[in-house]
């Protein structure tokens, strides 16, 4: 419990704000000293969310952890398979085709896009605008239904597996995606419109939540949080993994380190993302989907009917599953919140020794203090959106 | 007995040049260097790494739970060196009894949470935390989930 006592004749005033609070996206309690309407001191307290999955995941075999990663952060859950499967892959030293890299970064992508927009738009709304809400919505929406063409589902899509891909996506997945990605560019701008230059949204953004470079280090940020501070670094290009080397694009990185700065970095992101998802279409490779590696990745249904072998592996799979040599794997990957990194450790079974999640947004709301203390209430509020937390990843 | 493979690491030789007694162990598997630290000596070494070597970000603060083995608990910090984009993985070794090892909160600050977590889920103290206190489990919880002795699913 942290220390709440107030020594007397102080004039300060202890305000909970959440966990039941639309403005914490989720259920975050932040407990706050105020002075007036100024935030003397804000104590985050987390933990509401607690799931488990570390621990459910020593429970389950390498293939069904999957579905828990999905659940791990909702607004990105293709890039928590990617890192998962990629760890697993590295355990078991196994190459993926390139097709299903580039497939893999090309989902990764829209996802980016799609959790960007979840941000800007709740973001907005908690600063007063409302419609871009609907306008990111809209487009959020169309990247869903790309998913659930290629994986089945909206949201939890567990569409990677250790190997490659689920399925072959079907026939008009690519044509889906040229069609979104030619009006996309158009509808940022849109939204910027609609803020970037908005005088209430300056006022409310620019100068706020300041953080210097070297707090944001030291306090484990990452992503668009700390590349808005001046820190030129992410994952993508600086320890690139599936096939992220074959792509080229900037890393926006803006100097302010308040709201606006970091606001102006993810649309800027946005329009990367763009870029890599074009390339990754036109530049996919032809060729399977799968690995070549029998008794782990999943035999093809056609020759389990038609090949013994195929079936008996089938069978070891779902029943036992595979095992993975002994060993320990850190593998990070950047996640939309920054770095979001799975240590797996393995003891020669078929079930994970130990799987842990480090999660950015657990990080980055570290800082959030820093941002908020000696600021307004209202720049709390502004604070919290500019870290674009999902409070599942933060507590797991 | 460290491989010579991880003693010709320029992180291992730099570190012997410090702290001759400092590493106990290491590994280079998949990549991925491992040193094993003598957990007495491990705010000195955090010190020597970020000051020195160039690990200015800790990534993450973590355990593994060994058990019925002694020594029982792994603690585990992954670092990042921005310069050399490189990352190195530190652990110490904890006995299953009142395992206890120093805070690097005075070296990285984001070893707040961090250990705050890992002394949540595995009840490893850690001496000299400013606030050391459960973080994701309720306050009046009994026991610490991640131990391989606490069940998954029934009763405790």
């Amino acid at each position: 419990m942290p220390d709440l006592t107030i020594p007397a004749g102080t004039r300060t005033l202890v305000l909970n704000m959440g966990p039941q609070h639309p403005s914490t996206h989720g259920v975050l309690r932040l407990i706050l000293e105020l002075d007036g309407e100024t935030v003397v001191r804000a104590t985050p307290d987390i933990g509401y969310l607690h799931t488990g999955i570390e621990k459910s995941c020593e429970d389950k075999t390498y293939h069904q952890a999957i579905t828990l990663t999905d659940r791990i952060d909702y607004l990105c859950p293709l890039t928590n398979n990617l890192c998962y499967v990629l760890a697993v892959e590295k355990l078991l030293g196994l190459e993926v085709p390139p097709r299903a890299q580039f497939l893999r970064v090309l989902l990764n992508e829209l996802t980016r896009i799609a959790s960007h927009l979840v941000w800007l738009g709740t973001h907005a709304i908690d600063l007063g605008a409302m419609s871009v809400f609907l306008y990111c919505f809209r487009e959020r929406e169309e990247i869903l239904k790309i998913f659930e063409l290629a994986s089945g589902q909206r949201m939890m899509t567990s569409y990677f597996r250790v190997g490659g891909l689920a399925l072959e996506p079907p026939s008009p997945f690519l044509p889906r995606i040229r069609e979104f990605l030619k009006i996309f560019p158009d509808r940022i701008e849109e939204y910027e419109e609609l803020l970037t230059r908005n005088r209430i949204w300056i006022g409310r953004t620019k100068g706020v939540g300041l953080l210097s470079a070297e707090d944001g280090l030291d306090l484990g940020a990452t992503g668009p949080t700390l590349r808005a501070s001046g820190v030129d670094w992410d994952l993508r290009r600086d320890n690139p993994y599936s096939s992220y080397e074959k792509f080229s694009f900037q890393v926006p990185v803006r100097h302010e380190g308040d709201v606006y700065a970091r606001y102006l970095l993810r649309i800027a992101e946005m329009r990367e993302s763009i870029k890599i998802c074009e390339q990754a279409i036109a530049g996919l490779p032809e060729g399977p989907i799968r690995a070549n590696a029998p008794g782990v990745v999943m035999p093809e249904r056609e020759k389990m009917k038609t090949e013994m072998e195929a079936l008996i592996y089938h069978f070891k799979i779902v029943t036992e599953g595979f095992r993975v040599p002994p060993g320990e794997v850190y593998q990070a990957v950047e996640s939309p919140r920054g770095e979001m990194g799975y240590y797996v450790v393995s003891d020669g079974t078929s079930h994970p020794y130990r799987v842990k999640v480090r999660s950015p947004s657990f990080a980055n709301l570290q800082a959030l203090p820093k941002m908020a203390e000696g600021r307004l209430v209202a720049d709390l509020v502004a604070c919290i959106g500019s870290i674009d937390i999902v409070l599942g990843e933060i507590d797991r | 007995m460290i491989p010579p493979e991880v003693t010709r690491m320029p992180d291992t030789t730099a570190l012997a040049e410090f702290d001759r007694e400092a590493v106990v162990d290491g590994k280079f598997d998949r990549g991925e260097l491992t040193l094993v630290i003598r957990p007495e000596r491990i705010v000195a070494v955090s010190e020597f790494l970020k000051a020195q070597r160039g690990y200015r970000f800790l990534s993450d603060v973590t355990a593994v739970d060994w058990y019925p083995s002694e020594p029982r608990f792994e603690v585990v910090y992954h670092l990042y060196c921005h310069d050399r984009k490189d990352r190195l993985r530190l652990k110490a070794r904890l006995s299953g009894e009142l395992p206890e090892i120093a805070s690097v909160v005075g070296v990285w600050g984001a070893a707040d949470w961090y250990e705050r977590e890992v002394f949540d889920l595995f009840g490893i103290r850690f001496r000299g935390h400013p606030h050391l206190r459960r973080i994701l489990m309720p306050e009046d919880w009994q026991g610490h989930p991640l131990r391989k002795d606490y069940p998954v699913t029934g009763y405790r």
